[in-house]
């Protein structure tokens, strides 16, 4: 058994009833009616509920209910949250109902879907939650039967005493249990051991999704709920000049047209206060469609914006943010990157002597990548419920980080932070849009407005050409070969608009004496922000079909090749900091080898490898390809992914063939061009997702049987995939693919 | 505004609404409805797809004063208890990731099975591919339908 303090998850076993005030005060609970079973599926609901700590009560009829923290948007958290939880507090997984937590830092810490990180940090504290229940359980028995507390047993929510062959459910002991003093230490169970982690288990919300039960933001009603829309501006680079609100509010239904300011003069944003038009005319009525009406009849004049810099309070300290003036548009983003490409950039690192190998190099491999930006395109569109009493405000909205945006809405409001209730019901799509929450300070600021609980929604073209978007990037190989065709040298300058995509301590850095990574960026008006896999979900195909490409001119295996240098990476690794495990990237690469049956490549098709470490694990493709009347048909995806224990295996799956086919739609048409700061795409017609047709036929999903904590698992899989699409096109046309998108033909259906 | 008498999962519904309201929020705003799923409003991503006499259609273009007298069937009334096969299937094989979108995917294969109880993969495929899902659950949404339409045959 593995003994660990409990001091580390602290905040997290803290009782509500020790809590002096909160974020429950202004108690209102939507969510809660949204349970995720029947009551004829569970036992009946018990008559008491006995809290033993903030993630978890028992009912005195032993039913078990787990508070999931963290906000879900179709990772299943939902799920393998309560799972971990369940483990170790040893019952059986039937009895178990989930609830969603609400906002609530005190309780909860910083409830933060993204980065891959919700499994990962939530690892321990939620082992222990189960664990410390358990031992609280146990001293109430041992108490009551006057045993000692070693000598009792847990199975499936049962207590056992084997020598006085006493025993007692948990719902029998949870009155006592409550009581106990929250442990300082410990036990955990042993890996060996696990009964619930490590096998599937079925999504607690699927047959509430099925059967279409309210529980999506969108969703969410109120008596007295008025509809809200905005109207922004048409182009990046400009801002609210002046509103004719006369005809908009004479129209059916409307009960008001007002201007709102997001930021207080001279607040200081954080890193997910991104929000380009903070300046925005709302309209407010009774109905979606008389909104609607009402918003084509709006009248508002824009007027461009001057150029200003801010300091960001982010995650990485202050910085500060240069945001030009003017209207940007493609074809002038396109010039600008490759002029600066074609300059030195900052050198982030060296090792060895690269000029001399590349000066004595028999061949010199150069090539650019490029992938435009991209729009998030969640099927649910942003919005967000508020309602502003005083100095008191309830709001439900899809978010993935409630925490930062709270400081916002206070300031906004001119309301104490502490008074701000926010619950989070299931976001319809997430992938790094809804951690920038301004539509959340939207909808309060219009509640406030109106003295009304108001539900902002945005139209699919608000959604669109209001983003937060995956940034435009450009990035340059070089390799330097000797006369043997052993790669000696490389060479990557990236750069984006405006951040610049490199990771400069990954992969293949580490396994070259000779290495140069430099960086470049342009500063735009457009906002940008996390998309999946940030920076990654670029450079993983860039420098993924850089690889391939010289893995061919040194006449050597693809995979072979990768394995080649990683050896090197973990036997004698140049340089003192690189940020992956040789060993874990190597043996995705194996496994992804044995199991696609790498030296037998199919009839008819024809295969590309990639692979990639990001968010702590590693991930790796082999894609099959099918040429069909110039057409690429994707016919199979082989993956195998190291992200430590997999909680819960067929939800990891899905999320992995989400992932990939994600990849895929994005390789082949993901793109978002801008004329003059107008978005040239404003809804499906016109952005091409991907679609049934276009998926894979088939997708394996492997992983890496170990006994590691868990690491990243939605965002992985996806950068490498870029990466396969393209060696696999090379393969089927002949082609190299340097710029995305891939493939330009419109399919578009409706 | 005008008032009209909808046929609703077998339940008559009065409304009285501006005649050019589409269907996708009479059923949201006003019968409050909500499985139904608001993603383009021009009928290129599916997820507002409905019954109507028991064929797919995207409600966020149909207007309320189209509908006469047919017979609107939501995913709420697809089944007595999420218990038709296709709703089976989607369990079963574990479907959803976000969930927004599977409501209109699930209307549009259970009209597709009605009309073709045995499609092949091609005509699965262009029967859903008006759907977006961008989770990207496309291949198990197509085992989905093919369990869905072997128990139907069952």
């Amino acid at each position: 058994m593995t003994l660990i303090k409990t001091k580390i998850g602290r905040r997290a076993f803290i009782r509500t009833t020790t809590l002096a005030s909160g974020g429950l005060v202004l108690g209102f609970n939507w969510l809660a009616s949204c349970k995720n079973k029947t009551e004829e599926e569970i036992l009946a609901m018990p008559k008491e509920w006995f809290e033993m700590n903030s993630y978890l009560k028992i009912g005195d009829n032993g039913v078990v209910s787990i508070y999931t923290p963290n906000p879900e948007f179709g990772q299943n958290i939902r799920t393998s949250m309560p799972m971990i939880v369940a483990e170790e507090l040893d019952i059986d997984w039937k009895n178990v109902v989930v609830e969603q937590a609400p906002y609530h830092a005190e309780k909860y810490g910083m409830q933060f879907t993204g980065g891959s990180r919700g499994i990962m940090t939530r690892w321990e504290p939620l082992r222990m939650a189960g664990a410390s229940a358990r031992h609280m359980l146990v001293a109430a028995a041992a108490e009551a039967w006057q045993v000692p507390a070693e000598e009792i047993t847990t199975e499936n929510g049962v207590l056992y005493h084997k020598t006085s062959e006493k025993s007692a459910a948990y719902g029998e002991m949870a009155s006592a249990a409550a009581k106990i003093t929250i442990p300082e230490d410990v036990q955990l169970k042993e890996v060996r051991d696990f009964k619930i982690i490590g096998k599937s288990h079925k999504n607690v919300d699927a047959k509430r999704i099925v059967t279409g039960e309210p529980m999506f933001g969108l969703d969410y009603q109120k008596e007295g709920m008025l509809i809200a829309m905005i109207e922004h501006p048409p182009a990046f680079g400009m801002t609210l000049k002046s509103v004719d609100n006369s005809a908009a509010k004479a129209m059916p239904g409307i009960k008001d047209v007002v201007a709102i300011k997001s930021f207080k003069d001279g607040y200081e944003k954080g890193g997910f206060d991104t929000n380009a038009f903070p300046e925005i005319v709302a309209i407010v009525g009774n109905s979606t469609w008389e909104v609607l009406q009402a918003k084509k009849k709006l009248k508002v004049e824009w007027k461009p914006i001057a150029a200003y810099s801010e300091t960001i309070a982010g995650f990485r300290g202050k910085e500060t943010k240069n945001i030009p003036a003017g209207l940007e548009s493609s074809a002038s983003h396109k010039a600008k990157m490759e002029e600066l490409s074609s300059r030195p950039g900052k050198i982030v690192r060296e090792d060895g002597d690269p000029a001399k190998a590349f000066k004595n190099a028999a061949k010199v491999i150069e090539r650019t990548y490029s992938a435009p930006f991209l729009a998030h395109n969640c099927m649910e569109p942003m919005n967000a419920f508020a309602h502003v009493e005083g100095d008191k405000a309830q709001i439900a909205a899809p978010i993935q980080i409630p925490s930062l945006i709270v400081p916002t809405i206070a300031s906004g409001l001119g309301i104490p932070a502490e008074n701000i209730a926010m619950e989070m019901p299931r976001m319809g799509g997430g992938f790094g849009r809804k951690a920038y929450a301004h539509y959340v300070v939207e909808a309060a600021l219009i509640s406030q407005k109106v003295n009304a609980p108001v539900k902002l929604v945005y139209t699919r073209e608000d959604d669109m050409t209001n983003g937060i978007y995956r940034p435009a990037y450009q990035a340059t190989y070089r390799a330097a070969l000797d006369q043997n065709n052993n790669l000696t040298a490389l060479h990557v300058k990236a750069g984006g608009i405006p951040e610049s995509p490199l990771f400069a301590n990954r992969f293949p850095a580490g396994a070259l004496d000779n290495y140069l990574a430099e960086e470049w960026s342009i500063d735009s008006n457009i906002t940008i922000g996390a998309f999946r896999a940030p920076r990654s979900n670029f450079m993983a195909g860039a420098e993924q079909s850089f690889l391939d490409e010289v893995a061919e001119a040194s006449g050597k295996d693809p995979i072979q090749f990768r394995l080649d240098l990683l050896k090197r990476a973990k036997e004698n690794p140049v340089g003192e900091q690189n940020d992956y495990d040789a060993e874990r990237y190597a043996g995705v690469l194996e496994l992804l080898r044995e199991k696609s049956d790498w030296n037998q490549t199919p009839a008819n098709v024809h295969r590309g490898v990639s692979a990639y470490f990001c968010h702590n694990s590693y991930a790796a493709h082999v894609l099959d390809i099918r040429m069909e009347e110039g057409k690429p048909v994707v016919e199979k995806v082989v993956c195998a992914i190291d992200c430590g224990i997999v909680v819960n295996p067929d939800a990891a799956t899905n999320m992995a063939e989400g992932a990939i086919t994600d990849g895929i739609g994005n390789a082949f048409f993901g793109e978002l061009t801008f004329k003059d700061g107008v978005p040239q795409k404003t809804n499906f017609h016109q952005y091409q997702m991907i679609r049934m047709s276009d998926a894979p036929k088939e997708i394996e999903v492997h992983f890496v049987a170990n006994e590691i904590a868990p690491t990243g698992m939605g965002e992985p899989p996806f950068p490498p995939i870029f990466g396969a699409v393209a060696n696999a096109l090379y393969k089927a046309t002949g082609q190299r693919h340097y710029r995305q998108p891939f493939v330009t033909e419109k399919q578009i259906v409706g | 505004m005008a008032s009209f008498t909808l046929n609703i999962n077998g339940t008559k519904q009065e409304v009285d609404l501006d005649p050019t309201t589409p269907m996708l929020w009479v059923l949201r705003d006003h019968i409050k409805l909500v499985g139904t799923k608001y993603g383009c409003g021009i009928a290129q991503c599916g997820a507002c797809t409905i019954h109507l006499d028991g064929n797919a259609v995207r409600s966020c273009q149909l207007p309320v004063s189209s509908i006469g007298d047919k017979e609107i069937t939501t995913i709420e009334g697809l089944s007595e208890n999420g218990n038709h096969p296709v709703q089976k299937a989607w369990l079963e094989i574990d479907v959803p990731q976000c969930g927004y979108c599977q409501a209109g995917q699930i209307m549009t294969a259970s009209a597709l099975l009605k009309q073709n109880p045995n499609p092949s993969d091609t005509e699965i495929e262009t029967a859903m591919n008006g759907n977006i899902c961008r989770c990207g659950t496309y291949t198990r949404i197509k085992k989905a339908v093919k369990i869905a339409a072997n128990s139907a045959n069952a």
